[in-house]
């Protein structure tokens, strides 16, 4: 369950357009820079590569850490090593007071955010600048930064000039090079009078004992040059054992982060370097662990050890366009701050965070560390459930899909109990503390007669080919003329099909929920009553049941130590088709045949997270749909998540409503009046949200379409 | 790819990130050029007026008494005092790589830092010979046991942290001048 501050803080940042609005025109900016600084870099090669390097050091961090102390130190550097934070702060607290530093100027660093060095420092007397201009603005607004690499994006340029104008005391207008200009020549005479400088590094390796420093505003140089001391402070994560292993992250960082080809400046210091009076430049470099040797320690979040703090995630995240990186209410935000807010400060932080992931899988195609972002979110999950187990309302849930019998009988029920709310197949609003779910989409009605009593009257022809058909709760108990439209192709290419009764719910509510006892269970039933009978094939037509079939059903059961069945569930992996896969297959093999329409269909099409990111299939459906006869009027965005995200809907429906209504515009925006997809999710969500809208716009599961040309 | 096709893809690269990018034939003609740069941006004897050239192979062989006659403005001391007092600052690259467009030079010298940074311009001039295809290559080239601040420089300074507004011109150098000479 949210607290009352977490929903607060969230509707807070969803009425706030300034954010919204920046954050929304930055995420479609940046895929198309994105691309555009990527073109001609094999970025899987790319990405595989830095993995590679950044898995090799977590598994020989403290090695690495000694050879870099070794070689930093034989090069005039001090390298102090600690794993508190604590001792971090008085190191350089003792450091700046034995040397009589009064003024510090900083660049950019996450590590030193995350320890909180700056109030530290203040507190004992001594002036503290920020100098990266959004970092500066963000501290003279005394607010946090909303974004791991455009800390301000929140800030208008009326606010930016309301706070500098009280900064230099002048009345300043909102011009934006006026006011670059302004910080310029203040931070101008803080840079040339300071004692002091301190910096993150990008890359720490170890072969050398160089640091990296990245930047495009110049500060950084400034802050390694001009003070006579230099304080750099390392996570122990940017080591690297290599100086060759610079180039690969160097060519990801800057093109992941902004979508730029190359920052302004990159700074490579190894060792002492000389002041501006010829003496030589005190150089203090501590390598902070702070949990992050308990991480290398992990099996599991090593992984998330391989970021190079690009913030990409936060970029094409459809939630954090939405919300921006206050209600993380940390320094490290969107997906992969979710994490490292788990570890560097406690997993019980991460509880309500969590929740914000909608596991769509966006994140983890541009991660340039390769880190399965959204399944590490599963495993927090899995972990908080286990610590502090699932609140009332999912427990009582869950061991009602733990029973398949009661379940169904419970779907079976709601069925008559729904009439009085439900109407044409919709139900449009739902009284009380109900009302906030169908407050932006009408949700279907529970059919009458669930699709595994239909199939009972459905005669299947004799055939040589079977298969199992995998229904999923949705197309069971709502669509179950989806299943109908399916029947009737595959029996068109000579397929039989059977439906085992005992299938039950496919487990990826309870897993995302972290409950993997259940989806174990489920997962357990499942594959005993698909493989009951010997077929070719197991088929699905939702795109998140055909996931957890094919992936998830082993990874889960691993998770839960069940290794006897494991041999079962890659059995049935192995037969585990979505409908568009096995169509395509069917067609290509010339099993099955369209006929022309009589007038082509205009529609478009919308990507399924599970369909496009987990089973990698996108070609497929388009190729089936124009071979029958389909026009494809492509919409903007056609792969961004359509708010559903399975129980998402129902936790954030504040946040799944205007990640919907970005969806209907941009499926508007074509012009066709018939939108096709998938998965049954997704139909459900954008159905229901045209139904409120009283739109005549058509939503169709793919099989509907397709079985229009058979 | 021979020289000629380098210089072409770094002249690409670089202007597109907002550089200006020369290429001489003879190092006499880059300096006509850049005392022509200096006499435009009215270098003069003054505070903010100053030009800074940081001692590098290029000035070797040059009579830097003459180009000081013909530019009052112009020092070859480097100081801190004198660096953020100066319109620009002149130094030499000691590569540059095409695919990127970035100068690279051994800053180790705080002569070259302070040039290349407190200025409002910076005239960088580079050997055409030392152009690299690309960062692999030149990383494969340096030795951080013999440079100990190594910098990679890349377009003029810039920032996008006031509504995603690109602005050039924050902390460093708001021109970045780049003089190509072939000439050895």
């Amino acid at each position: 369950m949210k607290t009352k501050e977490f929903k607060q803080s969230i509707d807070k940042a969803l009425k706030n357009a300034n954010m919204a609005g920046a954050l929304g025109r930055f995420s479609e900016a940046y895929v198309i820079s994105r691309a555009k600084a990527f073109e001609g870099i094999d970025f899987e090669e790319l990405r595989t590569r830095i993995a590679e390097i950044k898995s090799y050091a977590t598994e020989h961090l403290s090695e690495l850490a000694e050879e870099f102390k070794k070689n930093a130190e034989a090069k005039g550097a001090k390298v102090f090593r600690t794993e508190d934070p604590e001792k971090v702060k008085e190191y350089i607290l003792k450091l700046a007071q034995e040397r009589g530093v009064k003024k510090i100027v900083k660049s950019k660093s996450m590590a030193s955010e995350e320890i909180h060095l700056n109030p530290y420092l203040k507190n004992a007397g001594i002036e503290v600048n920020e100098t990266d201009l959004g970092e500066w603005i963000i501290q003279l607004a005394g607010q946090k930064p909303s974004h791991m690499v455009l800390p301000a994006i929140h800030l208008k340029k009326e606010e930016v000039a309301e706070i500098f104008s009280k900064e230099v005391n002048e009345r300043l207008s909102s011009d934006i090079p006026r006011l670059v200009k302004v910080a310029r020549n203040e931070l101008r005479s803080k840079f040339l009078q300071a004692d002091m400088g301190i910096t993150g590094a990008n890359i720490a390796v170890a072969e050398t004992g160089s640091i990296v420093i990245i930047e495009n505003e110049g500060n950084a140089r400034l802050v390694t040059s001009l003070p006579k001391i230099h304080v750099a402070l390392i996570g122990l994560e940017k080591l690297v054992p290599h100086f060759s292993n610079i180039s690969p992250i160097l060519t990801a960082l800057p093109k992941s982060a902004t979508g730029q080809m190359f920052t302004s400046y990159v700074s490579i210091i190894s060792g002492q370097i000389p002041n501006t009076d010829g003496s030589m430049k005190e150089l203090h470099i501590i390598l902070m662990d702070n949990k992050r040797t308990a991480m290398a320690n992990d099996p599991i979040f090593k992984e998330a050890l391989q970021c190079i703090r690009c913030a990409s995630c936060l970029n094409v995240c459809p939630v954090f366009r939405l919300v921006g990186g206050h209600v993380f209410g940390d320094v490290y935000t969107g997906g992969i701050g979710t994490i490292l807010t788990a570890w560097f400060d406690e997993l019980k932080k991460s509880e309500e965070i969590q929740g914000l992931c909608i596991q769509c899988g966006r994140c983890k195609e541009v991660c340039p560390g390769k880190i399965d972002i959204p399944e590490l979110i599963v495993e927090l999950r899995r972990r908080l459930a286990k610590e502090k187990g699932l609140s009332f309302t999912q427990k009582a849930i869950f061991s009602v899909v733990n029973n398949r019998r009661l379940f169904h009988s419970i779907l079976r029920k709601a069925s008559s109990l729904q009439k009085p709310f439900s109407k044409e197949g919709f139900i449009r609003h739902l009284p009380m503390f109900l009302k906030e779910l169908t407050d932006f989409r009408s949700l279907p009605a529970i059919a009458d007669v669930p699709f595994r009593d239909r199939f009972k009257e459905i005669r299947q022809p004799k055939t040589t080919k079977k298969a199992a058909f995998y229904a999923g709760c949705l197309i069971d108990f709502a669509y179950p003329e989806m299943a109908e439209a399916v029947v009737k192709i595959l029996n068109r290419a000579g397929i039989g099909i059977i439906f085992p009764d005992e299938q039950t719910c496919c487990g990826a509510p309870a897993r995302y929920s972290g409950a993997f006892d259940v989806a174990a269970n489920n997962a357990i039933d499942n594959i005993k009553a698909l493989l009951k009978e010997e077929v070719d094939y197991v088929i699905s037509a939702c795109p998140t049941c055909t996931a957890a079939l094919k992936y998830e059903f082993i990874t889960t059961l691993k998770s839960q130590g069940k290794l006897e069945i494991i041999l079962d569930a890659k059995r049935l992996a192995e037969k585990t088709f979505d409908l568009s896969s096995l169509l395509k297959k069917l067609i290509d093999g010339d099993k099955l045949r369209f006929n022309s329409r009589f007038e082509p269909l205009k529609i478009t099409y919308h990507d399924s997270c599970h369909l496009k990111r987990t089973l990698h299939v996108f070609k497929e459906p388009r190729e089936l749909l124009q071979k029958s006869g389909c026009i494809i009027i492509e919409m903007f965005e056609s792969d961004v998540c359509c708010g559903m995200g399975g129980s998402y809907s129902l936790k954030f429906p504040e946040v799944s409503k205007p990640i919907l209504q970005r969806k209907l515009k941009n499926i508007k925006d074509t012009g066709v009046d018939t939108v096709v997809m998938d998965c049954p999710g997704c139909v459900m969500q954008i159905r229901g949200g045209f139904d409120k809208e009283h739109s005549s716009i058509k939503v169709k599961h793919i099989a509907q379409i397709l079985l229009e040309s058979i | 790819m021979n020289i000629n096709s380098l210089f072409e893809l770094f002249k690409t690269k670089a202007e597109a990130i907002n550089a200006e990018v020369y290429r001489f034939a003879t190092k006499r003609e880059a300096l006509g050029f850049i005392i022509d740069i200096c006499n435009k941006e009215g270098i003069s004897d003054k505070p903010y007026s100053y030009a800074l050239w940081a001692n590098c192979p290029f000035l070797k062989d040059l009579d830097k008494e003459e180009i000081s006659k013909r530019l009052p403005g112009l020092k070859y001391e480097v100081t801190k005092p004198l660096a953020a007092h100066a319109k620009i600052g002149i130094s030499q690259m000691d590569w540059a790589i095409a695919n990127t467009g970035t100068l690279v030079s051994d800053s180790t010298q705080i002569e070259q830092r302070l040039v290349s940074t407190l200025p409002e311009i910076h005239v960088a001039v580079v050997q055409t010979s030392q152009l690299v295809p690309d960062l692999a290559s030149l990383l494969s080239q340096i030795k951080p046991d013999r440079a100990s601040f190594i910098a990679l420089i890349t377009g003029p300074s810039r920032t996008a942290d006031i509504e995603r507004i690109l602005t050039i011109g924050v902390h460093g150098p708001e021109r970045l001048v780049i003089v190509f000479v072939d000439e050895n």
